[in-house]
Protein backbone atom coordinates (compact mmCIF):
# COMPACT_ATOMS: atom_id res chain seq x y z
CA UNK A 1 0.00 0.00 0.00
CA UNK A 2 3.31 2.62 0.40
CA UNK A 3 4.32 1.87 -2.72
CA UNK A 4 0.64 2.88 -3.68
CA UNK A 5 0.63 5.59 -1.87
CA UNK A 6 3.91 6.95 -3.10
CA UNK A 7 2.78 6.19 -7.14
CA UNK A 8 0.09 8.82 -6.33
CA UNK A 9 2.75 11.12 -4.78
CA UNK A 10 5.00 10.89 -7.42
CA UNK A 11 1.87 11.13 -10.36
CA UNK A 12 0.94 14.64 -8.86
CA UNK A 13 4.55 15.91 -8.62
CA UNK A 14 4.30 15.86 -12.73
CA UNK A 15 2.15 18.57 -12.61
CA UNK A 16 3.91 21.21 -10.16
CA UNK A 17 6.64 23.37 -10.77
CA UNK A 18 6.45 22.86 -14.53
CA UNK A 19 9.21 24.54 -16.76
CA UNK A 20 8.79 26.43 -20.26
CA UNK A 21 5.96 24.90 -22.56
CA UNK A 22 8.51 24.88 -25.30
CA UNK A 23 11.09 22.77 -23.46
CA UNK A 24 8.18 19.71 -22.97
CA UNK A 25 6.80 20.22 -26.48
CA UNK A 26 10.48 19.19 -27.66
CA UNK A 27 10.36 16.34 -25.41
CA UNK A 28 7.59 15.55 -25.80
CA UNK A 29 8.36 15.41 -29.49
CA UNK A 30 11.69 13.44 -28.73
CA UNK A 31 10.14 11.17 -26.63
CA UNK A 32 7.30 10.33 -29.05
CA UNK A 33 9.58 9.01 -31.94
CA UNK A 34 11.74 7.06 -29.75
CA UNK A 35 8.94 5.39 -27.64
CA UNK A 36 6.21 5.15 -30.52
CA UNK A 37 7.65 5.27 -33.89
CA UNK A 38 10.81 3.59 -32.63
CA UNK A 39 8.17 0.85 -31.68
CA UNK A 40 6.84 0.69 -35.42
CA UNK A 41 8.83 -2.46 -36.45
CA UNK A 42 8.10 -4.78 -33.44
CA UNK A 43 4.28 -4.13 -33.50
CA UNK A 44 4.32 -4.90 -37.67
CA UNK A 45 6.36 -8.09 -36.83
CA UNK A 46 4.34 -9.22 -34.04
CA UNK A 47 0.43 -8.31 -35.37
CA UNK A 48 0.92 -9.31 -38.89
CA UNK A 49 1.63 -13.08 -37.39
CA UNK A 50 -0.79 -13.10 -34.77
CA UNK A 51 -3.47 -12.56 -37.43
CA UNK A 52 -2.01 -14.78 -39.88
CA UNK A 53 -1.61 -17.22 -37.15
CA UNK A 54 -5.19 -16.17 -35.60
CA UNK A 55 -6.45 -16.73 -39.06
CA UNK A 56 -5.35 -20.48 -39.48
CA UNK A 57 -6.15 -21.62 -35.93
CA UNK A 58 -9.76 -20.08 -36.34
CA UNK A 59 -10.84 -21.98 -39.80
CA UNK A 60 -8.71 -24.73 -38.38
CA UNK A 61 -11.67 -25.30 -35.72
CA UNK A 62 -14.39 -23.98 -37.50
CA UNK A 63 -14.97 -27.30 -39.30
CA UNK A 64 -18.87 -27.62 -39.21
CA UNK A 65 -20.44 -27.26 -42.90
CA UNK A 66 -23.61 -25.18 -41.73
CA UNK A 67 -20.99 -22.19 -40.77
CA UNK A 68 -20.18 -20.09 -43.71
CA UNK A 69 -16.43 -20.05 -44.15
CA UNK A 70 -16.82 -15.48 -43.81
CA UNK A 71 -17.01 -16.37 -40.06
CA UNK A 72 -13.17 -16.76 -40.02
CA UNK A 73 -12.81 -13.50 -41.20
CA UNK A 74 -15.29 -12.06 -38.79
CA UNK A 75 -13.79 -13.62 -35.92
CA UNK A 76 -10.33 -12.61 -36.82
CA UNK A 77 -11.38 -8.99 -37.41
CA UNK A 78 -12.86 -9.03 -33.54
CA UNK A 79 -10.35 -10.48 -31.97
CA UNK A 80 -7.99 -8.29 -33.11
CA UNK A 81 -10.16 -4.86 -32.81
CA UNK A 82 -11.43 -5.96 -29.26
CA UNK A 83 -8.76 -7.78 -27.60
CA UNK A 84 -5.59 -8.64 -29.83
CA UNK A 85 -4.08 -5.16 -31.36
CA UNK A 86 -4.67 -3.63 -28.02
CA UNK A 87 -3.87 -5.61 -25.05
CA UNK A 88 -1.60 -7.74 -26.51
CA UNK A 89 0.39 -4.89 -28.22
CA UNK A 90 0.71 -3.18 -24.79
CA UNK A 91 1.92 -5.96 -23.03
CA UNK A 92 4.39 -6.17 -25.92
CA UNK A 93 5.18 -2.41 -25.25
CA UNK A 94 5.05 -2.94 -21.69
CA UNK A 95 8.42 -5.17 -22.26
CA UNK A 96 9.72 -3.10 -24.95
CA UNK A 97 9.42 0.83 -23.98
CA UNK A 98 8.55 -0.28 -19.75
CA UNK A 99 11.87 -1.90 -19.40
CA UNK A 100 13.84 0.92 -21.79
CA UNK A 101 12.12 3.94 -19.41
CA UNK A 102 12.86 2.17 -16.23
CA UNK A 103 16.39 1.31 -16.98
CA UNK A 104 17.33 5.23 -18.79
CA UNK A 105 15.53 6.76 -15.21
CA UNK A 106 17.49 3.77 -13.22
CA UNK A 107 20.85 4.72 -15.18
CA UNK A 108 20.27 8.50 -14.44
CA UNK A 109 19.59 8.40 -10.86
CA UNK A 110 22.34 6.32 -10.33
CA UNK A 111 25.14 8.43 -12.30
CA UNK A 112 23.29 11.88 -10.14
CA UNK A 113 21.79 12.89 -13.20
CA UNK A 114 18.68 13.30 -11.44
CA UNK A 115 20.29 14.87 -8.91
CA UNK A 116 21.84 17.44 -11.10
CA UNK A 117 18.46 17.95 -12.43
CA UNK A 118 17.21 19.01 -8.79
CA UNK A 119 19.84 21.10 -7.81
CA UNK A 120 19.41 23.68 -10.98
CA UNK A 121 16.01 24.26 -9.51
CA UNK A 122 14.19 21.85 -12.10
CA UNK A 123 11.45 19.72 -11.28
CA UNK A 124 13.22 16.51 -12.40
CA UNK A 125 10.17 13.92 -12.08
CA UNK A 126 8.08 16.68 -14.26
CA UNK A 127 10.63 17.43 -16.58
CA UNK A 128 11.78 13.61 -17.45
CA UNK A 129 8.20 11.76 -16.66
CA UNK A 130 5.55 13.95 -18.16
CA UNK A 131 6.50 14.35 -21.78
CA UNK A 132 6.94 10.11 -22.20
CA UNK A 133 3.45 9.24 -20.63
CA UNK A 134 1.66 11.68 -22.99
CA UNK A 135 4.32 10.36 -25.91
CA UNK A 136 2.54 6.58 -24.55
CA UNK A 137 -0.86 8.17 -24.42
CA UNK A 138 -0.35 9.99 -28.02
CA UNK A 139 1.65 7.22 -29.97
CA UNK A 140 0.59 4.09 -28.07
CA UNK A 141 -3.62 4.25 -29.73
CA UNK A 142 -1.86 5.35 -33.30
CA UNK A 143 0.44 1.37 -32.88
CA UNK A 144 -3.09 0.11 -31.90
CA UNK A 145 -4.84 1.18 -35.25
CA UNK A 146 -1.74 0.15 -37.06
CA UNK A 147 -1.84 -3.45 -35.32
CA UNK A 148 -5.12 -3.85 -35.84
CA UNK A 149 -5.05 -3.55 -39.52
CA UNK A 150 -1.92 -5.75 -40.15
CA UNK A 151 -2.98 -8.20 -37.92
CA UNK A 152 -6.63 -8.47 -40.09
CA UNK A 153 -4.24 -8.10 -43.23
CA UNK A 154 -2.15 -10.69 -41.89
CA UNK A 155 -5.28 -13.01 -41.65
CA UNK A 156 -6.11 -12.05 -45.34
CA UNK A 157 -2.54 -13.49 -46.67
CA UNK A 158 -2.06 -16.43 -44.29
CA UNK A 159 -5.82 -17.26 -45.30
CA UNK A 160 -5.74 -17.13 -48.90
CA UNK A 161 -2.15 -17.83 -49.45
CA UNK A 162 -2.68 -21.49 -47.61
CA UNK A 163 -6.27 -21.34 -49.06
CA UNK A 164 -8.10 -22.17 -45.89
CA UNK A 165 -10.98 -18.95 -47.20
CA UNK A 166 -10.97 -17.34 -50.55
CA UNK A 167 -10.31 -13.65 -50.94
CA UNK A 168 -14.00 -12.88 -51.27
CA UNK A 169 -15.17 -14.56 -47.90
CA UNK A 170 -12.01 -12.80 -46.16
CA UNK A 171 -14.00 -9.87 -47.46
CA UNK A 172 -17.14 -10.38 -46.71
CA UNK A 173 -16.26 -11.87 -43.27
CA UNK A 174 -14.69 -8.70 -42.20
CA UNK A 175 -17.24 -6.28 -43.58
CA UNK A 176 -19.95 -8.42 -41.41
CA UNK A 177 -21.80 -7.12 -38.37
CA UNK A 178 -19.29 -4.73 -38.37
CA UNK A 179 -19.63 -2.42 -34.75
CA UNK A 180 -17.95 1.00 -35.27
CA UNK A 181 -18.28 1.52 -31.16
CA UNK A 182 -15.34 -1.21 -30.95
CA UNK A 183 -12.63 0.88 -33.05
CA UNK A 184 -13.70 3.63 -30.70
CA UNK A 185 -12.95 1.13 -27.51
CA UNK A 186 -10.14 -0.43 -28.79
CA UNK A 187 -8.24 3.14 -29.25
CA UNK A 188 -9.39 3.75 -25.51
CA UNK A 189 -7.44 0.94 -24.18
CA UNK A 190 -4.27 1.98 -25.53
CA UNK A 191 -4.78 5.54 -24.63
CA UNK A 192 -5.15 4.14 -20.76
CA UNK A 193 -2.18 1.34 -20.68
CA UNK A 194 -0.05 3.64 -22.53
CA UNK A 195 -0.55 6.06 -19.28
CA UNK A 196 -0.16 3.23 -16.80
CA UNK A 197 3.08 1.97 -18.91
CA UNK A 198 4.83 4.75 -18.48
CA UNK A 199 4.36 6.36 -15.51
CA UNK A 200 4.76 2.85 -13.17
CA UNK A 201 7.86 2.16 -15.36
CA UNK A 202 8.76 6.04 -14.81
CA UNK A 203 7.64 5.22 -10.61
CA UNK A 204 10.26 2.43 -11.00
CA UNK A 205 13.29 3.75 -12.54
CA UNK A 206 12.77 7.11 -10.58
CA UNK A 207 13.00 5.61 -7.22
CA UNK A 208 16.42 3.43 -8.41
CA UNK A 209 18.82 3.65 -5.70
CA UNK A 210 22.18 1.43 -5.51
CA UNK A 211 23.77 0.52 -8.63
CA UNK A 212 23.59 -1.61 -12.26
CA UNK A 213 22.20 -4.53 -10.31
CA UNK A 214 19.42 -2.51 -8.90
CA UNK A 215 18.95 -0.78 -12.51
CA UNK A 216 17.70 -4.56 -13.86
CA UNK A 217 15.71 -5.23 -10.99
CA UNK A 218 13.75 -1.72 -11.65
CA UNK A 219 13.51 -2.82 -15.23
CA UNK A 220 11.84 -5.96 -14.43
CA UNK A 221 9.56 -4.93 -12.14
CA UNK A 222 8.58 -2.21 -14.02
CA UNK A 223 7.59 -4.62 -17.08
CA UNK A 224 5.69 -6.85 -14.25
CA UNK A 225 3.69 -4.21 -12.77
CA UNK A 226 2.72 -2.70 -16.11
CA UNK A 227 1.86 -6.21 -17.37
CA UNK A 228 -0.50 -6.63 -14.64
CA UNK A 229 -1.63 -2.91 -14.47
CA UNK A 230 -2.82 -3.43 -17.97
CA UNK A 231 -4.78 -6.73 -17.28
CA UNK A 232 -6.32 -5.13 -14.63
CA UNK A 233 -7.36 -2.64 -16.70
CA UNK A 234 -8.34 -4.47 -19.33
CA UNK A 235 -11.09 -6.08 -17.18
CA UNK A 236 -12.07 -2.73 -15.70
CA UNK A 237 -12.56 -1.42 -19.03
CA UNK A 238 -14.41 -4.24 -20.68
CA UNK A 239 -17.28 -4.26 -18.14
CA UNK A 240 -17.37 -0.37 -17.70
CA UNK A 241 -17.17 0.07 -22.35
CA UNK A 242 -18.97 -3.17 -23.25
CA UNK B 1 28.37 33.15 2.80
CA UNK B 2 27.18 29.52 3.58
CA UNK B 3 26.28 29.14 7.57
CA UNK B 4 24.99 25.28 8.62
CA UNK B 5 23.99 25.33 12.64
CA UNK B 6 23.62 22.12 14.34
CA UNK B 7 22.83 19.86 11.13
CA UNK B 8 21.72 16.26 12.37
CA UNK B 9 20.50 13.29 10.34
CA UNK B 10 19.49 9.96 10.56
CA UNK B 11 19.05 7.01 8.60
CA UNK B 12 16.96 4.53 9.86
CA UNK B 13 18.64 4.03 13.42
CA UNK B 14 22.03 4.97 11.88
CA UNK B 15 22.74 8.95 12.84
CA UNK B 16 24.92 10.13 10.24
CA UNK B 17 25.16 13.95 11.39
CA UNK B 18 25.66 14.79 14.69
CA UNK B 19 24.70 18.36 15.06
CA UNK B 20 27.61 20.18 12.97
CA UNK B 21 27.92 23.73 12.52
CA UNK B 22 30.22 25.44 10.16
CA UNK B 23 30.71 28.32 7.72
CA UNK B 24 31.64 28.48 4.47
CA UNK B 25 33.43 32.28 3.95
CA UNK B 26 32.93 34.07 0.38
CA UNK B 27 36.00 33.87 -2.03
CA UNK B 28 37.58 31.28 -0.19
CA UNK B 29 38.18 27.50 -0.62
CA UNK B 30 36.28 25.46 1.86
CA UNK B 31 37.40 22.00 2.22
CA UNK B 32 35.23 19.13 4.26
CA UNK B 33 37.53 16.16 5.33
CA UNK B 34 37.52 13.01 6.55
CA UNK B 35 37.24 9.38 6.05
CA UNK B 36 34.72 7.01 4.25
CA UNK B 37 31.40 6.78 6.05
CA UNK B 38 32.06 10.18 7.80
CA UNK B 39 29.15 12.08 6.60
CA UNK B 40 30.91 13.91 4.43
CA UNK B 41 28.45 13.46 1.25
CA UNK B 42 25.25 13.49 3.18
CA UNK B 43 26.53 17.43 4.63
CA UNK B 44 27.17 17.72 1.24
CA UNK B 45 23.56 16.54 0.25
CA UNK B 46 22.22 18.51 2.66
CA UNK B 47 24.08 21.84 1.81
CA UNK B 48 22.44 21.50 -1.59
CA UNK B 49 18.80 20.43 -0.74
CA UNK B 50 18.80 16.99 -1.80
CA UNK B 51 18.71 15.60 1.63
CA UNK B 52 16.55 17.65 4.24
CA UNK B 53 18.39 17.86 7.80
CA UNK B 54 16.14 16.49 10.84
CA UNK B 55 17.36 19.31 12.36
CA UNK B 56 19.06 22.66 12.07
CA UNK B 57 19.50 25.13 9.67
CA UNK B 58 21.34 26.12 6.13
CA UNK B 59 21.80 29.96 5.90
CA UNK B 60 22.69 31.01 2.19
CA UNK B 61 23.31 34.82 2.92
CA UNK B 62 21.35 35.00 5.98
CA UNK B 63 18.41 33.02 3.76
CA UNK B 64 17.17 30.02 5.60
CA UNK B 65 17.04 27.23 2.79
CA UNK B 66 14.73 24.69 4.13
CA UNK B 67 12.67 27.45 6.04
CA UNK B 68 11.85 29.07 2.03
CA UNK B 69 8.85 28.68 0.02
CA UNK B 70 9.68 26.15 -2.98
CA UNK B 71 10.17 29.71 -5.14
CA UNK B 72 12.80 30.92 -2.74
CA UNK B 73 14.72 27.66 -2.92
CA UNK B 74 14.62 27.30 -6.78
CA UNK B 75 16.07 30.86 -6.51
CA UNK B 76 18.93 29.68 -4.02
CA UNK B 77 19.45 26.50 -6.31
CA UNK B 78 19.88 28.97 -9.10
CA UNK B 79 22.50 30.61 -7.36
CA UNK B 80 24.48 27.00 -7.03
CA UNK B 81 26.59 25.04 -8.71
CA UNK B 82 27.41 21.70 -8.26
CA UNK B 83 30.15 19.48 -9.45
CA UNK B 84 29.34 15.88 -8.92
CA UNK B 85 31.52 13.18 -7.90
CA UNK B 86 31.33 11.64 -11.68
CA UNK B 87 30.67 14.72 -13.73
CA UNK B 88 26.40 13.48 -13.87
CA UNK B 89 26.71 14.56 -17.36
CA UNK B 90 23.48 14.04 -19.61
CA UNK B 91 24.27 10.90 -21.77
CA UNK B 92 21.93 11.93 -24.62
CA UNK B 93 23.40 15.12 -25.18
CA UNK B 94 26.70 16.42 -26.40
CA UNK B 95 29.40 18.79 -24.17
CA UNK B 96 28.05 21.74 -25.55
CA UNK B 97 24.38 21.00 -24.88
CA UNK B 98 25.52 19.50 -21.70
CA UNK B 99 26.77 22.83 -20.88
CA UNK B 100 24.04 25.25 -22.24
CA UNK B 101 21.20 22.97 -20.54
CA UNK B 102 20.67 24.98 -17.42
CA UNK B 103 20.93 28.71 -20.13
CA UNK B 104 18.24 26.64 -21.80
CA UNK B 105 16.40 26.05 -19.32
CA UNK B 106 16.50 28.77 -16.63
CA UNK B 107 16.91 31.83 -18.92
CA UNK B 108 15.20 34.08 -21.56
CA UNK B 109 18.52 34.08 -23.57
CA UNK B 110 19.10 34.06 -27.23
CA UNK B 111 20.43 31.38 -29.01
CA UNK B 112 23.62 33.38 -29.62
CA UNK B 113 23.87 34.77 -26.06
CA UNK B 114 23.85 31.02 -24.95
CA UNK B 115 26.26 30.02 -27.64
CA UNK B 116 28.78 32.59 -26.69
CA UNK B 117 28.19 31.80 -22.78
CA UNK B 118 29.06 28.13 -24.02
CA UNK B 119 32.31 29.02 -25.89
CA UNK B 120 33.07 30.83 -23.09
CA UNK B 121 32.77 28.47 -20.07
CA UNK B 122 34.41 25.44 -22.12
CA UNK B 123 37.21 27.63 -23.20
CA UNK B 124 38.04 28.71 -19.54
CA UNK B 125 37.59 25.10 -18.78
CA UNK B 126 40.26 24.46 -21.81
CA UNK B 127 37.98 22.32 -23.84
CA UNK B 128 37.28 24.75 -26.50
CA UNK B 129 36.30 22.29 -30.10
CA UNK B 130 35.16 19.37 -27.93
CA UNK B 131 31.43 20.79 -27.96
CA UNK B 132 30.17 18.20 -30.63
CA UNK B 133 31.73 15.53 -28.44
CA UNK B 134 29.42 12.57 -26.68
CA UNK B 135 29.91 12.65 -22.58
CA UNK B 136 30.54 8.60 -23.76
CA UNK B 137 33.72 9.90 -26.14
CA UNK B 138 35.66 11.62 -23.72
CA UNK B 139 38.23 10.79 -20.57
CA UNK B 140 36.88 10.94 -16.95
CA UNK B 141 39.59 14.02 -16.42
CA UNK B 142 37.28 16.04 -19.66
CA UNK B 143 34.06 14.77 -17.80
CA UNK B 144 34.83 16.69 -14.87
CA UNK B 145 36.33 19.91 -16.67
CA UNK B 146 32.45 20.06 -18.61
CA UNK B 147 30.81 19.15 -15.25
CA UNK B 148 32.90 22.37 -14.10
CA UNK B 149 31.82 23.83 -16.93
CA UNK B 150 28.23 23.62 -16.67
CA UNK B 151 28.79 24.16 -12.82
CA UNK B 152 29.71 28.09 -13.95
CA UNK B 153 27.84 28.76 -16.61
CA UNK B 154 25.01 30.71 -14.64
CA UNK B 155 27.78 32.40 -12.91
CA UNK B 156 26.83 30.91 -9.60
CA UNK B 157 27.69 32.42 -6.07
CA UNK B 158 28.67 28.98 -4.55
CA UNK B 159 30.11 26.35 -6.11
CA UNK B 160 30.42 23.09 -4.37
CA UNK B 161 32.53 19.91 -5.96
CA UNK B 162 31.85 16.34 -4.65
CA UNK B 163 34.87 14.54 -4.61
CA UNK B 164 36.62 16.56 -7.80
CA UNK B 165 39.65 13.95 -8.13
CA UNK B 166 38.48 10.49 -7.54
CA UNK B 167 39.72 8.17 -9.98
CA UNK B 168 42.12 10.84 -11.69
CA UNK B 169 45.61 10.81 -12.56
CA UNK B 170 47.73 13.29 -10.39
CA UNK B 171 48.40 15.64 -13.00
CA UNK B 172 44.65 15.72 -13.72
CA UNK B 173 43.89 15.73 -10.67
CA UNK B 174 45.82 19.05 -10.03
CA UNK B 175 44.67 20.72 -13.32
CA UNK B 176 41.20 20.25 -12.14
CA UNK B 177 42.44 21.49 -8.46
CA UNK B 178 43.91 24.59 -10.52
CA UNK B 179 41.11 25.27 -12.36
CA UNK B 180 38.89 25.14 -9.14
CA UNK B 181 41.52 27.47 -7.43
CA UNK B 182 41.07 30.04 -10.28
CA UNK B 183 37.32 29.93 -10.36
CA UNK B 184 36.70 30.24 -7.14
CA UNK B 185 39.32 33.73 -6.99
CA UNK B 186 38.00 34.98 -10.14
CA UNK B 187 34.00 34.72 -9.49
CA UNK B 188 34.68 35.37 -5.65
CA UNK B 189 32.49 31.75 -5.11
CA UNK B 190 31.69 30.49 -2.00
CA UNK B 191 32.96 27.50 -2.79
CA UNK B 192 32.93 24.27 -0.85
CA UNK B 193 34.89 20.75 -1.59
CA UNK B 194 34.12 17.40 -0.17
CA UNK B 195 37.56 14.97 -0.63
CA UNK B 196 39.21 13.03 1.61
CA UNK B 197 42.58 14.12 -0.98
CA UNK B 198 45.46 15.22 1.10
CA UNK B 199 46.77 16.64 -2.72
CA UNK B 200 43.89 19.12 -3.18
CA UNK B 201 43.49 19.53 0.71
CA UNK B 202 47.29 20.87 0.97
CA UNK B 203 47.50 22.37 -2.74
CA UNK B 204 44.28 24.50 -2.79
CA UNK B 205 42.52 24.14 0.70
CA UNK B 206 42.17 27.12 2.35
CA UNK B 207 39.25 26.67 5.16
CA UNK B 208 39.35 23.09 6.67
CA UNK B 209 36.68 20.95 8.57
CA UNK B 210 37.19 17.70 9.42
CA UNK B 211 34.54 15.56 10.40
CA UNK B 212 34.74 12.23 12.75
CA UNK B 213 31.91 9.57 12.67
CA UNK B 214 29.64 12.22 12.15
CA UNK B 215 30.95 14.76 14.35
CA UNK B 216 33.04 17.78 12.98
CA UNK B 217 36.20 17.55 14.60
CA UNK B 218 38.20 20.19 13.76
CA UNK B 219 38.17 23.46 12.14
CA UNK B 220 40.90 26.32 11.10
CA UNK B 221 43.08 26.90 8.32
CA UNK B 222 45.54 24.34 6.62
CA UNK B 223 48.72 25.62 7.82
CA UNK B 224 46.92 24.90 11.02
CA UNK B 225 45.81 21.16 10.41
CA UNK B 226 49.38 19.64 11.52
CA UNK B 227 49.05 21.51 14.67
CA UNK B 228 45.92 20.63 15.69
CA UNK B 229 45.23 18.94 19.15
CA UNK B 230 42.89 16.23 17.73
CA UNK B 231 44.49 13.06 17.48
CA UNK B 232 41.62 12.21 14.85
CA UNK B 233 42.92 14.43 12.48
CA UNK B 234 46.53 13.59 13.12
CA UNK B 235 46.14 10.23 12.34
CA UNK B 236 43.92 10.90 9.48
CA UNK B 237 46.97 13.15 7.85
CA UNK B 238 49.81 11.08 8.76
CA UNK B 239 47.86 8.13 7.11
CA UNK B 240 49.71 9.03 4.03
CA UNK B 241 53.13 7.76 3.68
CA UNK B 242 54.45 10.65 1.52
CA UNK B 243 52.82 13.89 4.42
CA UNK B 244 54.50 11.26 7.37
CA UNK B 245 57.68 11.82 5.95
CA UNK B 246 57.46 14.79 5.71
CA UNK B 247 56.66 15.83 8.87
Amino acid sequence: MSALGRYFIFLNSLFVRREKFSIYWQRFIDEAVRLGFGSIFLVSIISFFIGAVSCIQTAYNLVSPLIPLSTVALIVRDMQILELAPTITCIVLAGKVGSNIASELGTMRITEQIDALEVMGINSSSYLVLPKVLAAMFTFPLLVIMAAFLGILGGYFAGTLTGVISAKDYMDGIRDSFIPYNVLFMCIKPFVFGFLIASISSFKGFYTRGGALEVGTSSTQAVTSSCIAILLADFVLAQLLL
Amino acid sequence: MIEINNITKSFGKKEVLKGISADFEKGRINIIIGGSGTGKSVLLKCLIGLVKPDSGEVLYDGRNFYQSSTEEQQEIRREMGVLFQGGALFDSQTVAQNVQFPLDMLTNQSESEKKERVAFCLQRVGLTGSGDRMPSEISGGMKKRVGIARAIVMNPKYLFCDEPNSGLDPLTAAKIDELIKEITEEFNTTTVIITHDMNSVLEIGQNVNFLYQGYKNWTGQVPDMFNSGSAELREFLYATKLIREMK
